[in-house]
């Protein structure tokens, strides 16, 4: 049976009025004077104007000793080394892939820096190189290691460990990457039956546990047998929980993910994402945050 | 029957529905349906009749997609979208009983007025049809014409008179007046009311317009793969059910704005 809902708009209140301000940090808007004190170096985000700092984005004022700079809130991806990142293959090139990681310049994930059958020394040989559209094309999704950062800022990438490779059935939620925690690890197997990937640069990757640790060749091989009804309502629940504490502009980790959830149980799961309902969860699951901290 | 986000395959994304929200117009309506948002205005202008129906008033559909609406939609990109969208309107609005046009007549052959539709396409967060002919319809019931009395002077000039008072106004009725419910194709079963993902799966789309009995008045496919005779009955079917459940919550949410009065608080824009 179909269901339509409609209803009256209301005017939104405030995001996030129930929070408490710990630290008061000093939020700017582009424009807004910073300081005018001249005895401060200018670094990104400010400029120089009449002998005022000036800021050019919006975000958070940092200071460290004299240098003053303004971190985007709202900004692309910047890779640091180390990170996790979950990126689509846009080009498929000589030695190399292009990945979209939603950052500035699409990544580079190189030939050499992923896990062929074979081992792991093997040396890259000509038919390596023509056989590369059979490990990835345009289009799969991976998860993939920063290794390096280039000059112009681009990142390269690596897969050389079995838990990066090509990823399966699941579901993509793209988010803002100043949202992600950054924790020890990012691959979390939830209790309630999901997994998860919490990619730094915004993407996060819901897919269904897989029942056994599989030794898969470099992790290039695709499970596409249907996944079962309970695994698939777990993923929206935890799709639909992340948007709501997206909305919201919670920090999304793996314990802020799992108190959404478990608030999200009583409702169905389309409901979630009706305004007040969203409310209603996200205001439980900060409250069990802030038991924890306290 | 069950969606990413935890609908089921006939299910419609929450829609918020506000109407009079553009002062210079006769009625406006927008639409927001989960990230699509739509803004309709309906102006009512004296034009003279159609050549073929001297004694029929007439509408004329001009759509504008908004640059922000989508990347794609940048500069002029969004010329050849607003046509389609125009030119499918007009198709549906085609049945004869959709709007009662001999209301819209003045003097027959000289004077009748003419419903310019304008809509502005403000985000395109997938399924934009369906939202564009709720929109449509709440301004249609929103939109009040002003009456006037056409006089006739001693050397058969005719005068057309407005009336003072500026509450004076006629109403359309909107009973008979149909939205389209887009079906799209994904895999081996079709779903209502697809988001920009679930759209960039489907092959072939369905567009079939609905009035509130379940009669369709149009019908029309788009995309580029194929679908067999027997899944187009199928989602007929389907659409005509969603469709009359669409009907009857639209209807139910504009009479419970109508019942607000003068009080109700706008939202508008800015809330």
């Amino acid at each position: 049976m179909a269901a339509v809902t409609m209803r009256l708009p209301q005017a939104r209140g405030p995001v996030g009025a129930g929070a408490p301000r710990r630290a008061e940090k000093h939020l700017v808007a582009p424009g807004d004077t910073i300081t005018t004190d001249t005895g401060y170096m200018r670094g990104h985000g400010t400029y120089v104007e009449d002998d005022k700092l000036i800021a050019s984005v919006a975000g958070v004022v940092e200071r460290v000793n004299k240098l003053v700079c303004v971190r985007a809130l709202k900004a692309r991806y910047n890779g640091e080394v180390g990170d996790i990142v979950v990126g689509r293959i846009t080009e498929v090139q000589q030695k190399r892939w292009k990945v979209e990681t939603n950052s500035r310049l699409d990544s580079v994930l190189l030939l050499s820096s992923i896990n062929l059958p074979g081992g792991e020394l093997r040396r890259r040989s000509a038919e390596d190189e023509l056989a590369m559209r059979d490990y990835l094309q345009e289009g799969d999704l991976i998860s993939a290691e920063v290794q390096s950062i280039f000059s112009d800022g681009a990142v390269s990438l690596h897969t050389r460990s079995l838990k990066y490779g090509k990823l399966a059935q699941g579901v993509l939620v793209q988010v803002s990457p100043s949202l992600v925690k950054r924790q020890k690890t990012h691959f979390h197997d939830l209790p309630c039956g999901a997994s998860v990937i919490l990619g730094n640069n915004g993407f996060i990757w819901i897919y269904p546990t897989p029942e056994q640790k599989e030794e898969e060749a470099g992790g290039f091989t695709t499970n596409l047998e249907p996944v079962p009804l309970s695994d698939r309502e777990v993923i929206s629940r935890l799709r639909n929980c992340i948007v709501a504490l997206v909305t919201h502009k919670m920090m999304l980790f793996d314990t802020s993910i799992l108190y959404c959830y478990e608030a999200s149980l009583p409702h169905q799961i389309k409901d979630i994402l009706k305004p007040e309902v969203m409310e209603e969860i996200i205001l439980e699951a900060r409250q069990r945050l802030l038991d924890l901290e306290g | 029957d069950l969606r990413v986000d935890g609908r089921g395959c006939e299910d419609y994304r929450c829609a918020e529905v506000e109407t009079d929200v553009v002062s210079n117009t006769s009625g406006s309506a927008r639409v927001k349906l989960g990230d699509t948002d739509v803004l309709v205005g309906i102006k009512a202008e004296m034009g003279t009749p159609k050549l073929e129906k001297p004694d029929e008033g007439y509408l004329e559909f001009f759509v504008d997609c908004s640059s922000n609406a989508t990347p794609e939609l940048e500069g002029r990109g969004g010329e050849e979208l607003g046509t389609d969208i125009a030119n499918t309107l007009c198709r549906v609005f085609s049945c004869e009983n959709s709007v009662d046009l001999k209301s819209l007549c003045i003097n027959p052959r000289e004077h009748c007025w003419v419903l310019y539709v304008d809509v502005l396409l403000l985000e395109c967060g997938g399924n934009i049809f369906d939202a564009i002919s709720i929109a449509v319809k709440a301004a249609l019931f929103n939109t009040r014409i002003p009456k006037v009395r056409v006089l006739e002077d001693e050397e058969g000039t005719k005068e057309i008179e407005l009336s003072d008072d500026p509450y004076d106004c006629i109403r359309l009725n909107v009973e008979e007046v149909p939205c389209i419910v887009t079906l799209s194709k994904i895999g081996y079963r079709h779903v209502v009311d697809a988001t920009l993902q679930e759209e960039a799966c489907s092959l072939a789309s369905l567009l079939i317009s609905v009035t509130s009995k379940g009669s369709l008045t149009s019908m029309k496919k788009v995309g580029k793969g194929s679908l067999d005779p027997e899944s187009i009955f199928e989602m007929m079917e389907t659409g005509q059910r969603v469709g009359k459940s669409l009907h009857i919550a639209l209807q139910k949410i504009l009479d419970e704005e109508e019942s607000l009065g003068t009080s109700r608080p706008k939202v508008g824009f800015l809330g």
